[in-house]
């Protein structure tokens, strides 16, 4: 399969990075769909409000005027930046995965007289991961923003107003996005491919492997399975990045959407616990796929050695967990001054707003749901890692 | 002693099958160097994945000694192979980001053998220690898979077409350190290849065609890695 695409691209006929591979990026499609839907969600509001300022004449409308607007100055800033940073992430990841698993076929192209500008074009079609999946977010939020304006102006305190389309929303949050990714892909994958063909033909490690590897000496005499735990987490440091992230989303939003339940309505609560929901969930499967994926080989050693299922678990999924723990705790920081923020700055000269403290019973449910649900996705997986065999890897060859 | 009875494998669906072995009657003694001979296909890698425990047959016994490894859980199997096999492949298997060093002592940790380092020395590599497989020739590396095997002291070794990726003098070298070894640790050798001239090393030849044994013969007088053809 892999060969035939290769002709194709020799041919001129075809593309080395087809829609197939754009499509596997499901993780940043998801990341980009949601931070989409919610930046389209607050700016829509932000500029359709913004529109009936001058309709406001009491000082008290124009205080809830100015909260609704700081509000979603800081929804978009902080979950469209957050979400932005980990899609920029998760694509360089992605491209440079691809660049290692597809190591030998971009080397012969490059042997074979294509310039690494040319082979790094390919890679414009991961921005359509991005694209399909701000369209996605964009269309959403249109078909959620009734309701939700409804919600935000339940009371009736601000003059009625209804839902604009905005082009230009649709340009900053659909078009450029896709077209910046696009070209990131494309940058990325330039910078990448200016290996020397030699080491893209033989499967050599990058220059930056090698200083772990210098690093990784002097673990001394430290039993093997503690050193392949270590050299796993040093390995791909994307992968803990992940990890973090995933408990962090998990454990910001969940507690964030039960901790605001006086702050903000019941439809924003569910929405940021679906948004946290989905996040963490992607973003973890897709981590320790990609940990399993790439340590399929060491896995199958393993098991033809004698290792057990647990040995093999341990050492290959094991270190990730005290980083979980820690984007648990972060994500518990995080939400606490987020809200802190929100009362005593942003919403400081509103009258009638509760008092927020620490919710120690929804942070300790929420992480009784975290433990519960971190050991039932390990557990999954280990059943996976029990099914891998020497014949997968004899059959690569 | 290994003792296969009636072993028979199949690939591929039920309406369909592909019929790998088609009934192998086997006996190895304890301390043999036994090498399996065939054409491509012939079925011998199967056969030596069976025998080692890394599949299961569809019908048949695999005895090592009084005991079935066929009829196995696969705990028991994992746990079988941790104290009795070692496994040397083709393509090595090494795990390229550790180095000889730990590379080695993922099988010296299985059977708390802490003088590993012994072997490295024995196949020739003590000096190479700190080095990564991408920074060791094809010998070298598979030098490295003779010492992580032989580290976790199995009492049969496995060898997978070991000098396939080979040139001659490293092909001659590696088998030589095998052989001498064998000698210092006394271990069962099961050797697939289809490089006739490797069978004159062995004091048991077994030639396999379309899944099934056609020849058992034994060698009186054995030659050494530097006396054979290639």
């Amino acid at each position: 399969m892999k060969s035939r695409r290769l002709l194709m691209r020799l041919d001129g006929e075809g593309m080395l990075v087809g829609i197939k591979d754009a499509a596997k990026l499901v993780g940043i499609l998801i990341i980009t769909c949601c931070a989409v839907m919610v930046c389209t969600m607050f700016l829509n509001y932000y500029m359709d409000v913004t529109g009936i300022e001058d309709e406001i004449a009491s000082e008290q409308v124009m205080v809830f005027y100015r909260a609704q607007v700081a509000t979603a100055k800081v929804v978009c800033g902080v979950s469209g930046g957050c979400m932005l940073i980990t899609s920029v992430v998760m694509l360089l990841f992605y491209i440079k995965h691809y660049i290692d698993v597809h190591k030998k076929e971009l080397g012969i192209l490059k042997a074979l007289g294509q310039s690494d500008i040319s082979v790094a074009g390919n890679f414009w079609v991961f921005g359509f991961s991005v694209l399909f999946g701000a369209a996605l977010g964009f269309a959403g939020a249109f078909l959620l923003m009734p309701l939700f304006y409804e919600v935000q102006n339940k009371d009736k305190i601000l003059p009625d107003f209804s839902v604009q389309f905005h082009p230009i929303l649709l340009l900053f949050l659909v078009v450029i996005p896709a077209a910046a990714f696009a070209a990131l892909a494309v940058f990325y994958a330039w910078h990448k491919l200016k290996t020397p063909v030699i080491d893209l033909l033989k499967d050599r490690l990058s220059p930056s492997a090698g200083k772990i590897r210098y690093r990784e000496d002097k673990s001394g005499d430290c039993p093997f399975l503690k050193d392949l735990k270590r050299n796993t987490l040093k390995g791909k440091k994307a992968l803990v990045f992940f990890m973090v992230f995933a408990s962090f989303c998990f454990s910001s939003m969940t507690q964030m959407a039960f901790s605001m339940k006086n702050l903000a309505s019941v439809m924003m609560g569910v929405m940021i616990l679906l948004i946290g929901l989905v996040l963490a969930c992607t973003t973890l499967l897709l981590a320790i796929t990609t940990v399993i994926r790439g340590n399929t080989k060491t896995i199958a050693m393993m098991r033809v050695f004698g290792y057990s299922q647990r040995e093999c678990c341990g050492a290959i999924l094991g270190g990730y967990r005290p980083a979980s723990y820690i984007g648990f705790a972060l994500g518990t920081v995080y939400q606490y001054v987020l809200l802190r923020i929100m009362v005593d700055i942003v919403f400081r000269d509103f009258e009638g707003i509760p008092d927020y403290g620490f919710d120690l019973p929804v942070m300790l449910l929420s992480l009784a749901v975290f433990i519960g649900f971190y050991e039932i996705v390990m557990y999954v997986f280990s059943e996976r890692i029990k099914k891998i065999s020497v014949k997968e890897i004899m059959l690569e060859g | 002693m290994i003792e296969v009875q009636e072993i028979t494998k199949s690939y591929g669906d039920s309406r369909n099958p592909v019929r790998v072995l088609k009934g192998i009657g086997l006996r190895i003694e304890d301390g043999d160097f036994a090498v399996i001979l065939g054409a491509s296909g012939s079925g011998k890698s199967t056969f030596l994945n069976v025998i080692s425990g890394l599949e299961r047959p569809d019908s048949g016994r695999v005895l090592y000694g009084e005991q079935d490894i066929a009829a196995l859980s696969d705990r028991e199997l994992t746990r079988f192979r941790k104290d009795n096999i070692g496994f040397i492949f083709q393509q090595y298997y090494l795990l390229p980001n550790m180095n000889v060093d730990k590379n080695v002592k993922m099988g010296a940790d299985l059977a708390g053998n802490r003088e590993y380092r012994e072997v490295i020395r024995a196949v020739g590599l003590g000096e190479k220690l700190r080095k990564y497989p991408g920074q060791l020739s094809g010998g070298e590396q598979q030098r490295v898979s003779v010492a992580r095997a032989l580290a976790k002291k199995p009492a049969y070794l496995f060898l997978d077409e070991p000098t396939g990726a080979l040139d001659e003098q490293t092909g001659r070298q590696v088998l030589d350190y095998i052989c001498k070894l064998k000698q210092e640790y006394g271990f069962t050798v099961l050797m697939v290849t289809h490089n006739q001239n490797i069978a004159e090393m062995a004091n048991t030849v077994i030639r396999m065609n379309s899944g099934k044994i056609s020849e058992i013969y034994t060698n009186e007088k054995q030659k050494t890695a530097y006396e054979i053809g290639w």
